[in-house]
This record gives C-alpha cells, structure tokens and sequence, in this order.
C-alpha cells in the first residue's frame, strides 16, 4: 500500500483511465522541477476498478477543454487548505482550439503556421471531432495522443 | 443580403439566397447587354496557386462582362507566395487593391484561412480535394435550368468521389433539397470521405446507395455527374494508373439511360466520357461550362453589392 499526504492547496484530477496520468501531465505541462506533483498510477478503484490519479501543489489554473479531449471521466477537484472547495466534473467541449492538430496533409493547417487549429464536436459517444477547415474527422477514443498538441508547443 | 460576404462552400448561403443568385443569372443570360457595365470601376483579384484554365477564365470572363477589371495570379511562382508568404499575409495585401477575391489553393481550407483574414469577399475557387462552391452554383444552375428544380430527382456520382471537391460540394447542396437520392458509383477507394457519408448523407437521412457498377445504376438516374480520376491528387502513381480507366461513359452506356437523364461533367474530362457521347442531346457538360460563367456573374454581383 503507498500511501501519498493530502496537498493543502492545489489540484487532484481523479478517475484518470489507468494509463493515461502521463499524458495528462504532459499536456498540462506542469513544472516538475518547481512544483508538487504525485502521479498515482494503477490505483484500485471501487468505481473502474483501476485509475490513476494527479495531485499537484499550489497550481489552480488548468485546462479543463483538453482534459475533456484526453479522458472526459476524469474529476477535477480543487483543494484548499486541505478541503476540496469544487468538485468538477468534465465534460467534453463542443469546440477547441489549439489542442487537437490535424493530420490530413492536404489541411492548410500543415502549411499555414498562424491559423489556429480548431475542431468541432460531431459524436460526443465516439469523442469524434471535425477539422474546422478541412472536415476532416477525427476520434480522440483510445488515447490517438498523436493528435494532441502539447501545450508548450503553444506557450514557450 | 450577399453584399460583403465570403463563399467557401454551399451551405454558407441558405436555399432562398442560391434562388436570387439563379434568378439573377437567369436574367444575365436574357440580357447581357443590360449588365455591361455593372461592375465598372471594381477589381477582382484571382489568386491561383493552382493550375485552373476554366475556373480561373470563367472568373475573369465573368468580371469583364460586367465591365470590371481583374489581376491576379495564375501560378505561386509568379508571385511573393514562392518567397514563403503564408496565405493570411497574401490576402490582407491584395485587400489593399481589390475590391473581391477568387481563390484556388491545393491545401483544403486555405480560402477559410483567407477570409478569415481580410473583410474583402473570397471566394473559394477550389480548396485541394475539398470543396469546389462555384462549380456547385454551376451545376445547380444547370439542373435547374434543365429540370425546372431540384426536387424528387436521383442523382448518380460517378468516379473520382474521394478526392473530387465538386462532388462533396454538389451533395452538400443537394441535399437541402426535398426527396434528393444519390447513387455513388466508384470504386472502393474512391468512395465518399467519412465527413460527407455521416455528417450529410446519414445526419440527414438522405437516401444513397454505393455501388461499383456503373450498368445497373444508370437506367435509374436523372441526373449522371461523372468526374475524371485526378492524377494530381494521388500520392503514388500506381494507384493513379490502376483506378483511371475504371469508368468510361460511351454510346453504348448511354442506351441504358433514361431518354431524359441529364449528363454533367466539371471538366476536364480525360476519357472519362468517349467523344461519340458529345452529339448526344443529353450530354449538357459545354452548356454546363457557359452557365458556370453566367452564375459567377451573378455571384460577384451579389457579393460586390451591386444584384
């Protein structure tokens, strides 16, 4: 049994599907240098049988539309001084900008560096999404992590 | 109100607004004296930075009919596009000159990209494999005027249905209209792309059957759209070579066919259609490529304000 403190302030993202704690971190590029961060990874779960979990320290401010794109069943709770002041659950975004990249090579999103990559919601069932220049469709079910911008690509 | 819009596909304008475009074009063909000089004193940009002899003519034709003016380019390398400038940089410079622009672009959505970036009227003259609105009006245009409507017809797609932007574009219109049917002859490679099968055809409950056979469709057809295989949309010649000569439109087909069935074609044809089938009243694809220049009339009319 491992056993991880609760975090005074910061964020717990729950109900991870097992496997998938990393990608999230990476996505939320959180600086593991400077900052708190658990990853519980294959935790048992009386909901899902396994899940992972993400406790990080002293940050508040996440993406939820790119962690509705990854795992749409996850639970963002929000700690202060030690209690969870907001439970929220995810839901998956009808539009998003500048997380999913398209791989259509004939997108002008491939040549044209400036245009923002936005996609639509078309199946929320089947997590499909439709590329908002060149329609074409693509499924975030099962973790395609190759479609999913990292976001320091955006940032740094 | 079209005044100061973009047209990037079909649906960017309701069935009501196409009905004006069509009435207007109709009356341009009555009396094309009476719009001569309509558009004196405008400047179309046409921005090709793919090859087009029709589309980019048809354009051009159109503008200097209606007594404007036209510049632009017909190939990238003619202009600072081969020194790097993005798309976005492109336009918002020709909005300094001129007063609408037309583009073709090889790269789906880059019109999108374009519009997206100036407050001048674009229009999309083909987006890649994509879409291809104007050749739609065209056709539409050309239905029509044949039919009398667009309502309680089926319509066979022939070909090339992947990567042929004027038929995602011609079922996307078509499919606002009442008891449309398609029938969609290709092989299976070239079928339909997904967005197009769930987001119009099922999402809309439209009736459409895929199938190989070109013989066993035609005898139900009203309209036959047949497409050429597009060489420069393939990635490896071999398939190119393998799929070209699946279907070939001949006199012999053509017996099988309704005694009213309309042949359309965007052209250019390869040999797709044999030239035994031109003599044939039903063959509508020349008279189709003069309406396309009437309807784009029409249309920068409308955009420019002046309709």
């Amino acid at each position: 049994m491992v056993v991880i403190d609760s975090i005074k302030t910061g964020i717990v993202i729950d109900h991870i599907t097992a496997g998938l704690g990393m990608k999230i971190l990476e996505y939320l590029d959180i600086d593991t240098t400077k900052d708190t961060v658990a990853l519980i990874m294959h935790a048992v779960s009386s909901k899902y049988g396994r899940k992972d979990v993400v406790k990080i320290e002293n940050v508040s401010d996440i993406d939820l539309a790119a962690l509705g794109i990854i795992d749409p069943k996850v639970t963002v709770n929000y700690i202060e001084d030690h209690i969870i002041r907001e439970k929220v659950h995810i839901t998956i975004p009808e539009r998003v900008v500048n997380i999913i990249k398209c791989n259509n090579p004939r997108c002008v999103t491939s040549v044209e560096a400036g245009a923002p990559q936005i996609f639509h919601l078309i199946d929320g069932e089947n997590r499909e999404y439709r590329c908002e220049y060149c329609d074409e469709i693509i499924s975030m079910k099962g973790g395609y992590s190759n479609e999913i911008i990292h976001k320091q690509w955006f940032d740094r | 109100m079209l005044k100061g819009r973009s047209f990037l596909e079909p649906m960017d304008f309701s069935t009501e607004e196409l009905e004006e475009l069509f009435v207007l074009a109709d009356k341009i063909i009555q009396e094309p004296e009476h719009y001569t000089k309509v558009c004196e004193g405008k400047l179309l940009a046409t921005l090709f930075y793919e090859p087009s002899t029709r589309t980019r003519f048809s354009f051009e034709a159109a503008m200097l009919r209606l007594g404007g003016q036209v510049i632009g380019f017909s190939e990238p390398n003619s202009s600072s596009v081969s020194k790097g400038e993005s798309i976005s940089d492109t336009i918002r410079t020709v909005a300094c000159y001129a007063d609408m622009a037309v583009m073709r672009h090889p790269k789906e959505g880059a019109p999108k990209v374009a519009a997206a970036s100036t407050d001048m009227p674009v229009v999309n003259a083909g987006d890649g494999g994509h879409q291809h609105p104007t050749q739609t009006l065209t056709d539409l245009l050309t239905i029509r005027k044949e039919k009398g409507g667009f309502d309680n017809i089926v319509v066979g797609l022939c070909g090339d249905l992947k990567f042929g932007r004027t038929v995602h574009s011609l079922i996307k219109a078509l499919s606002r209209y009442e008891n449309v049917s398609f029938i969609l002859i290709s092989p299976e490679e070239l079928r339909i792309p997904e967005y197009v099968r769930k987001e119009i055809l099922c999402r809309n409950k439209i009736p459409f059957e895929e199938v190989e056979n070109m013989q066993e469709a035609l005898p139900k057809l009203d309209v036959l759209y047949m497409t050429r295989v597009q060489r420069e949309r393939f990635f490896n010649e071999e398939d190119y070579v393998r799929l070209k000569d699946r279907y070939i439109l001949d006199g012999s087909k053509m017996k099988l066919a309704k005694q009213d069935m309309m042949v359309l074609h965007p052209l250019p044809r390869v040999n797709e259609i044999a030239t035994e089938v031109d003599s044939d009243p039903r063959a509508l694809y020349f008279k189709q490529a003069k309406y396309g220049m009437y309807i784009r009339m029409a249309l920068i009319m409308g955009l420019l304000g002046i309709a």
